[in-house]
């Protein structure tokens, strides 16, 4: 049976706890406003892009061999997967959860014989993946300095891709994010960037409209596909930051309901057995005084 | 005049959305006006001063990397960096292209050399466009 002056201590540091986890539910709740509007704010930009996109793609004759980011290189032996995860951890299962649909999709593409590589974008996806692929990573990228998420900082990652690309280290790009649904629910995303997935290129009902180009149409392309993929890395990002801070939200707010029910039970242990201690001096002080 | 709806976008937020009289931009084979009514029309922007007019009021942005979509639907301007001119200040600017001169040249490793470079050309695109 653990003395008083134990339970005391033990109350205590819970006590102390669970004040850090509400601090950072609290600061994660700050946060998440803040990445939850950068994230809709970048909303209108990838949506634009994304229709242009369809609009150039449609105006691609069906058939011609594209360039290499919208159709590929026609190979798919090399995959390069992007794994997005945060700096920090204390967010539940957010890390975890990208790494394991990372991890099942580099076992799927190993068991078929391709050659698979790895980018990590965060630290807490490195350390998890390290244990296992160390040997499939070819670049991590830290963005902990980085308080505010620019696109300049997408855009350094998106170079990054392309450069690879350009010098034939890989054949399809997938990138591994967490999207923000709502607090409660982020869901592990896989999005295919290169070649690139243009929606409604292959109906090719945009091409209703002829447009003029100024450049010519290919060159355009050649201008806006390297964008496109910097784009999408930055909406990744930006959707992880949220993902993140939303998760990382309920798992403190977890941590405190949590550390509230041990005070409770302690308490009431700590209680019973001061009440005891009474109990018992009392007796031997009636005992003591029955025996004169 | 005839309005027609136009936006800015830059992939941090929205800049502008409204409808505008008239946009010049500088396109890449050389500045034009956009009216109601435009042809179809895809092109690539210089960086540059875009001039938007509402009503007889231009409002000038700085815009770089920047692609027009022209429809039937309206103009999008899709910017990987823009700025309200009235933002900018050209003494401040002179000094950041002082700053990041000094940085080219105490850049330690070939990667910060080329960040520093890489801040220092978008400066001096900046200035460049300014003094039109």
């Amino acid at each position: 049976m653990a003395s008083l002056k134990d339970l005391r201590n033990r109350i205590a540091s819970v006590k102390a706890t669970q004040k850090i986890t509400k601090a950072m539910q609290m600061v994660a709740a700050a946060k998440l406003r803040r990445a939850q509007s950068a994230a809709e704010a970048a909303r209108p930009y990838a949506e634009r892009m994304e229709a242009v996109l369809a609009n150039l793609a449609g105006g691609v004759a069906p058939g011609a061999q594209g360039p290499a980011l919208l159709s590929g290189n026609g190979k798919d032996q090399t995959h390069l997967l992007v794994v997005c995860t945060a700096e920090r951890g204390l967010c539940g299962a957010f890390n975890s959860s990208i790494v394991r649909l990372a991890r099942e999709h580099i076992y799927r593409l190993q068991q078929q014989g391709k050659t698979v590589k790895i980018i990590c974008v965060g630290k807490k996806g490195y350390d998890q993946l390290r244990r296992q692929f160390d040997a499939l990573i070819v670049e991590t990228v830290d963005l902990r300095g980085v308080r505010q998420l620019a696109f300049g900082d997408a855009d350094a990652i998106g170079r990054k891709i392309i450069g690879m690309f350009e010098a034939g280290q890989f054949d399809v790009a997938t990138l591994f994010f967490s999207r923000f649904k709502s607090v409660i629910s982020q869901i592990p995303t896989a999005q295919q960037l290169i070649p690139a997935q243009v929606a409604g290129a292959a109906s090719g009902g945009a091409a209703a409209t002829s447009y003029d180009y100024e450049p010519e149409e290919g060159e355009i392309l050649s201008q806006l596909l390297p964008r496109n993929i910097s784009v999408q890395v930055f909406r990744a990002l930006l959707e992880n930051a949220a993902s993140e801070q939303g998760a990382r939200m309920s798992a403190m707010d977890n941590a405190t309901r949590n550390a509230g029910d041990m005070i409770r039970k302690q308490t009431l242990t700590y209680n019973r057995t001061r009440q005891a201690m009474i109990t018992k001096e009392l007796i031997e002080i009636i005992s003591g005084a029955e025996a004169l | 005049m005839a309005a027609f709806h136009f936006e800015l976008v830059s992939p941090e937020k929205v800049l502008f959305s409204g409808d505008v009289d008239s946009v010049v931009v500088p396109a890449s084979e050389g500045d034009m006006t956009i009216l109601k009514d435009h042809a179809p029309l895809m092109t690539t922007l210089r960086p540059g001063v875009v001039d938007v007019t509402t009503a007889g009021r231009t409002q000038r942005l700085f815009v770089r990397g920047g692609f027009a979509d022209i429809n039937a639907g309206g103009f999008i301007l899709l910017a990987e960096q823009a700025l309200p001119l009235e933002q900018l200040d050209g003494a401040a600017i002179e000094r950041e292209i002082r700053d990041a001169g000094d940085d080219v040249a105490d850049a330690k490793d070939a990667e910060l050399k080329r960040r520093a470079q890489e801040k220092l050309d978008k400066l001096n695109e900046l200035k460049a466009a300014l003094r039109i």
